[in-house]
């Protein structure tokens, strides 16, 4: 037999791994990061605007006075100093917590990995707002959960959608194992649920014993500080509470946490030892330290302004560059601004024309399970400053009106040659 | 003379602006690995506004090319290092140039007698300035229905779509006028896919091309195990003598130098059609030049190694 054999693992991987292969828009992100590109695609933090001297001095005294045990295992639930400190960022949000409640995990991304782990058995419904954060998407696909959306508007999740999807799951003898929702700044949508649909949502879910995943990396980050009252808060028995490090901090220490009750949280922590033993003692005494003896709150309030002012950046420039039939949210925290592109324009066909433009965004797909979004994109100003996103934008119009000219061009000449309806 | 032969200093360019950086930054850290394995000095580069300076420094005996994409495989770098007096592996800047473009390529090889099928060039200019977009319906008087589009520069697959003739050829148009700005609108071969690697003007074994779920693209052609692959392939030997004959001239004719790979199609009645030519074929643990290699006895960095000795084997004498 002459077969060449690539992958001779093929045969005896997972189901789960199915679909799992090379993409081109993956490869296309690899010219993104390159610095002659307008990086309107990641959602990163500005992590430039750390006080890198007090991160030194935290990082020296870590060693220099718990060396031992920083270097050393720790337990699976994490730091008992580190999940003190975490209280205390909750509480920032009016969050009651306590430390016994949290297990410390990777970022809030493992979070969500063990959640799922926990919860979903291949083809248990999940729902999720539409469109959803692509990491959660991820995860619940790698345990073949079935994600359904639900419909959101400009005051998020609406609850009457979910209450219809969750009848009609009832009618055809389903039940979703939860509800994942980014209630604060959603990532990619750049809403907020208003506070009398939580109020709803929590309604909904109770009548139908509906668990919701919480996950919040944005809360802190409302341009006016503005806070809204937690899920968590409201029904502490129903909703388990993602938090992160990554967008208040760093997103290179890796520190996210789960808030759940007592059940819940045992099982979490022996899938986290699973997993990974126990989180990186010592990027969790580096977070503890920084939250113990830093202003990390004025850190907090310092960079919402930056991203407030590259926000506003960002609507300008949309504003007087995007052309006609292009509309967007207009966010009020968080880094991301979800765009509508005119009839006919596909986000996804488009990103090769954008980054041959030196400008990247991430298309609408990404953000759906199902396929759709197409005619959406994400811009994210967390990263890149005000002139830069100026530029991008720039960039980012003249390509939407070149492929709008082209579509048209190409549907009027479709006509001209179509019989008469 | 005999003994070891002398280590080279080589410098591996790879990634670049192109939108096959990726692809290409892989079969750079492969080749610089394998290199590297075999004894040589390698420098790794990246395009950026310090090549030059960076290039005068290493003072290098060759540069091996893992570019793709655009600056890489268009003329831009061969003329640079060109200018540098730096010997490179693979063709000239003009047969770079002529090989990037797919209507330029298409039209030099078809003119010269080889099978490529037919297509139609439709640039977005003509479809904007010039109502091109009402003639679109006289492509399948010509090509027939079943359609291939593809941006006519650019490699990996990228931007690449069937269509049918009147349903969805507008929309591959609008992908494909994504990734350039002139279109190849192609008549849709059915049939065998075949690669024919060319080292140094001689062919490799044929590697044969059956993408598991029916189309050779992006994800075929870069996750492991999507694509089976057969070498010998499995066509009967005139066939074959056709497509190593056909890859031969579409190297000579082009100018190609060092390595080239041909793409074909083998139709029901067993004749082989030219669909590209590439003139810096990939380095990658999937791509098909180090799979005829092996086939043809040569492990991965004994093909490097071959290429590289062949660029050397230009430097100039001043150099020496």
């Amino acid at each position: 037999m002459s077969e060449i054999q690539l992958d001779r693992y093929r045969a005896r991987y997972a189901q789960r791994t199915r679909g799992m292969t090379a993409s081109e828009i993956r490869a296309l992100f690899a010219v993104a990061s390159r610095p002659e590109v307008v990086f309107l695609a990641g959602g990163m933090p500005y992590t430039a605007g750390l006080d890198f001297d007090a991160v030194s001095e935290v990082t020296e005294s870590v060693i220099r006075d718990v060396g031992a045990t920083a270097l050393q295992y720790g337990g699976g639930q994490g730091l008992p100093e580190l999940r003190e400190g975490l209280v205390d960022v909750m509480a920032a949000e009016d969050i009651a917590a306590h430390a016994d409640d949290l297990v410390i995990t990777s970022g809030g991304q493992q979070g969500l990995d063990l959640v799922a782990k926990l919860f979903c058995d291949p083809g248990d419904v999940v729902l999720v707002e539409g469109p959803s954060y692509v990491g959660a998407l991820g995860a619940f696909s790698a345990y073949q959960a079935a994600v359904m959306h639900v419909a959101m508007d400009d005051e998020g999740l609406v609850p009457e959608a979910l209450e219809q999807t969750l009848q009609w799951l009832v009618e055809t003898g389903r039940t979703a194992k939860f509800l994942y929702t980014v209630p604060n700044h959603q990532n990619p949508a750049g809403v907020s649920l208003s506070t009398p649909r939580r109020e709803r949502v929590l309604e909904v879910a109770a009548r139908f014993d509906l668990l919701v995943v919480e996950d919040n990396p944005y809360g802190l980050l409302d341009f006016k500080g503005e806070l809204r009252p937690a899920l968590r808060s409201l029904a502490p028995e129903r909703v388990m509470y993602v938090g992160t490090l990554s967008k208040v901090f760093s997103p290179g220490i890796r520190i996210g946490w789960v808030a759940a009750e007592g059940p819940v949280r045992d099982k979490l922590v022996l899938l986290k030892e699973a997993a990974d033993l126990c989180h990186s003692n010592l990027t969790q005494y580096i977070a503890q330290r920084w939250l113990a003896t830093q202003p990390w709150f004025e850190h907090v309030v310092r960079s919402r302004e930056t991203y407030r002012e590259r926000c506003e950046a960002l609507l300008d420039a949309l504003s007087s560059e995007m052309p006609a039939g292009c509309s967007w949210s207009a966010p009020a925290g968080g880094f991301f601004i979800w765009m509508k592109l005119p009839e006919g324009i596909d986000a996804r066909e488009l990103l090769a024309r954008a980054i041959r433009a030196r400008v990247a965004y991430v298309p609408g797909q990404a953000f759906y399970a199902d396929g759709g979004g197409g005619d959406h994109l994400r811009l994210s100003f967390g990263y890149s400053t005000a002139e830069q996103i100026r530029e991008g934008v720039r960039r980012l119009a003249k390509v939407t009106r070149s492929e709008l000219e082209l579509v048209r061009a190409l549907r009027v000449g479709g006509r001209s040659s179509a019989p008469p309806p | 003379m005999s003994g070891e032969p002398v280590p080279l200093r080589v410098a591996v360019l790879a990634g670049g602006l192109s939108l096959e950086r990726e692809v290409s930054l892989r079969s750079g850290r492969r080749v610089a690995e394998a290199l590297g394995d075999r004894g040589h000095q390698v420098t790794r580069l990246d395009l950026d506004e310090g090549l030059v300076d960076r290039l005068v420094d290493a003072d290098v005996d060759a540069c091996y090319l893992a570019l793709h994409g655009k600056a890489g495989e268009d003329g831009t770098i061969q003329s640079l290092l060109e200018l540098l007096g730096l010997p490179y592996t693979g063709p000239d800047a003009v047969a770079s140039a002529i090989a990037w473009d797919k209507v330029v390529c298409k039209g030099l090889l078809a003119r010269a007698g080889l099978a490529t099928p037919d297509w139609v060039a439709v640039s977005s200019d003509a479809i904007q300035d010039m109502g091109a977009a009402g003639a679109l319906d006289r492509v399948s008087d010509r090509l027939g229905s079943a359609l291939v589009v593809k941006p006519a520069q650019g490699g990996a697959s990228m931007g690449v779509r069937r269509a049918q003739a009147g349903e969805d050829l507008s929309g591959a148009l609008v992908t494909a006028f994504s990734y350039h700005d002139v279109v190849l609108i192609e008549r849709f071969v059915a049939g065998t896919e075949v690669a024919v690697s060319v080292v140094d003007g001689a062919p490799l074994p044929a590697v044969e091309i059956v993408p598991r779920a029916g189309t050779y693209d992006f994800a075929a052609r870069y996750t492991h195990g999507a694509t089976e692959f057969f070498s010998p392939a499995r066509l009967d030997e005139a066939a074959l003598d056709r497509c190593r004959e056909i890859a031969v001239e579409a190297y000579r004719i082009v100018g190609c130098r060092d390595v080239s790979r041909a793409d074909l199609m083998v139709d029901a009645d067993g004749n082989p059609w030219l669909l590209e030519l590439d003139t810096c074929p990939g380095m990658t643990e999937t791509s098909l030049l180090p799979m005829a290699a092996q086939a043809g006895g040569w492990d991965f960095s004994v093909l490097c190694e071959r290429i590289v000795r062949l660029a050397a084997e230009r430097r100039r004498p001043a150099h020496a």
